[in-house]
């Protein structure tokens, strides 16, 4: 119990981040209307991506003897960067193909959000 | 000062994930967001690759970080570009997939630097915090890759739904080990050969999960699995004190969940229920058993030619079978040549219709349609009753009217396009065949509706020719 109460304090930055990119998540994602939920999936996708900063990390700090490290962190950093390039792109292109259709009146026209 | 500079690029990259996905929730600004979050992430990687220290040192390795990206960049790109839009789902599950990897990959290696320091210091004490972040993203990101995978399989048509007696109970055997194999580990991280066999329990999980789930389910899958790797991607967050990963995957996290929540709702199913896989599985097999059988009538291209041009209005409701027949071209065809003969043509776009949320949308948006003329579920069932003809092409189970009559039914309750309030209904289908959810559907047999049979893009092309003749 006491060790869980001290990880929980040492971590308490992280914890306050999790907690609030929760909420932000959630409040930002409700107010997407229905027709951009396949673009947003896909910005998404692209997004958590970030992940590749890991795969990086990884393989800049493998010893050059360590192979499994090598191959692993190399495989990660292609797949990493896969999912960020394909992630942007292939929303790139699902809204190119809205940008061009003009914007029915019932929708928000005003960037500035009251 | 470098490593605070690094900092400034972690917080500005986190900014524009959010500011992205705000500006994604606009039909205005959403290619602008994405562009944003796009450039905020190229920040945070070239950040990394030349300012990331780890206790005074530099990371190395350039040539190979460089090559990883480059062919990951040039691939990831050159595959976004070609997929055909209709197979865009697919592509998006692959992507994530992807990503599960990643995060599984970086578990991985990072157990075996812990489980080295550890044999060589001796000291097994006060790890259980990093080795619990490792085997969470070990395991959410395997279960995410596999079932990406699987999910990829499944829309392309390479995997069949699998389903067996049992099979939760099996899955759920496999998580329990995988899961206390896992906390044993937190307690004791000695064991190599134990978190191998997490993994292997991890990737057999993530396949087992999503064989048994119809294809209709595949879009709450694969929300679900994007919102999988966002968690997955912050545990790396974690694991590295990395704040940018830690808010981008936690954001993905949050946002995918509540969106797969959405998702289910459209469908008015708890998401447990999507998860335990009754309704894609065992419901539809035995459901399928109890064939209604009924008298159905078949209408000429001709005559719905006919039908058509006479018609004031005119709302067609666009399914999967649009989308694979890829006839959205033909589609926004006909629509003119209507228009020019003075009918009113209007789009009903069911919230689920097609294979994601807004698929249609997308689709219709590729061969031009105009925004205007797409409705959506609520409109869209205020207009049919002043509709002339209603055009169905390869939707079935959105316009089942068994989910608003009959309780016994396993849509019950689903929100569903009122199509029968219109004069005539006009269903393009390939057969009688039931759609995914394997039920019946009452409405082919009503007296007002016509089946046309044939692939949507033929019978369109045709049915255009037809229009031009009348």
């Amino acid at each position: 119990m006491g060790n869980i109460l001290q990880w929980i304090s040492d971590n308490q930055q992280i914890i306050y981040i999790v907690i609030l990119m929760v909420f932000v998540g959630i409040e930002v994602i409700g107010r997407v209307p229905s027709v951009l939920h396949t673009p947003l999936m896909s910005g998404a996708n692209a997004i958590h991506g970030v992940v590749i900063i890991g795969a990086i990390i990884v393989m800049g700090k493998a010893e050059a003897d360590n192979y499994l490290a090598l191959i692993l962190g190399f495989l990660a950093v292609i797949l990493g960067t896969l999912n960020v390039a394909g992630g942007f792109v292939v929303t790139d292109r699902m809204l190119e193909m809205f940008k061009k259709k003009k914007t029915p009146p019932s929708l928000p026209s005003s960037p500035k959000e009251v | 000062m470098e490593l605070n500079i690094l900092t400034l690029c972690y917080i500005f990259a986190s900014v524009t994930f959010i500011l992205g996905l705000k500006m994604l929730s606009n039909p205005l600004t959403a290619r602008r967001g994405n562009l944003i979050a796009a450039a905020g992430m190229v920040i945070a990687i070239f950040g990394t690759i030349f300012l990331y220290e780890d206790d005074g040192h530099k990371l190395g390795n350039y040539l190979w970080i460089f090559s990883g990206l480059a062919i990951g960049g040039i691939v990831g790109t050159l595959a976004a570009k070609k997929v055909k839009m209709t197979a865009m789902p697919e592509m998006v599950s692959l992507f994530n997939g992807m990503g599960g990897a990643c995060a599984a990959l970086i578990s991985i290696v990072e157990f075996n630097h812990l489980y080295h320091e550890i044999e060589t210091s001796g000291n097994i004490e006060g790890h259980g915090g990093k080795v619990l972040i490792i085997m969470l993203g070990l395991i959410i990101g395997s279960v995410s890759f596999a079932g990406s995978m699987v999910a990829w399989g499944k829309l392309n048509g390479k995997v069949n739904d699998i389903a067996f007696k049992g099979q939760n109970v099996l899955n759920l055997i496999f998580l329990a080990i995988a899961l206390g194999a896992a906390g044993y580990l937190v307690l004791a991280p000695m064991h190599l050969i134990i978190f191998y066999v997490v993994l292997i329990l991890s990737l057999v999980y993530g396949i087992l999960f999503v064989l048994p789930i119809g294809g209709a389910d595949m879009p709450v899958v694969i929300s679900l699995l994007n919102s999988f790797t966002g968690v997955a991607a912050a545990c790396g967050g974690f694991l590295y004190d990395n704040k940018v990963m830690l808010t981008g995957g936690i954001l993905v996290g949050a946002a995918g969940t509540l969106l797969t929540i959405l998702m289910c709702k459209a469908m008015n199913r708890s998401l447990l229920n999507v998860l335990i896989g009754s309704f894609g599985g065992n419901a539809a097999a035995t459901s399928t058993g109890a064939t209604q059988q009924g008298a159905y009538k078949e209408i000429s291209l001709s005559d719905t030619a006919m039908v058509m041009s006479y018609a004031n209005k005119v709302m067609i409701v666009p399914g999967y079978g649009l989308a694979v027949a890829q006839a959205q071209h033909v589609c926004h065809e006909l629509e003119k040549i209507l228009e020019e003969k003075g009918v009113e043509v209007r789009y009903a776009i069911h919230p689920v219709a097609g294979r994601m949320p807004g698929h249609m949308n997308v689709l219709l948006a590729e061969a031009d349609v105009n925004y205007e003329k797409l409705m959506e579920m609520e409109v869209a069932n205020d207009e049919f009753k002043t509709t002339d003809v209603v055009l169905i092409l390869g939707a079935n189970d959105v316009v089942n009217p068994a989910a608003k009559n009959d309780p016994a039914s396993p849509i019950y309750g689903m929100p569903i396009l009122e199509v029968e309030q219109s004069k005539t209904v006009i269903v393009n289908k390939r057969s009688m065949k039931p759609g995914y959810a394997g039920i019946e559907n009452d409405l082919f047999f009503q007296p007002k509706t016509s089946m046309l049979f044939g692939d949507a893009k033929k019978v369109l092309q045709n049915l255009v020719t037809e229009i031009k003749n009348v």
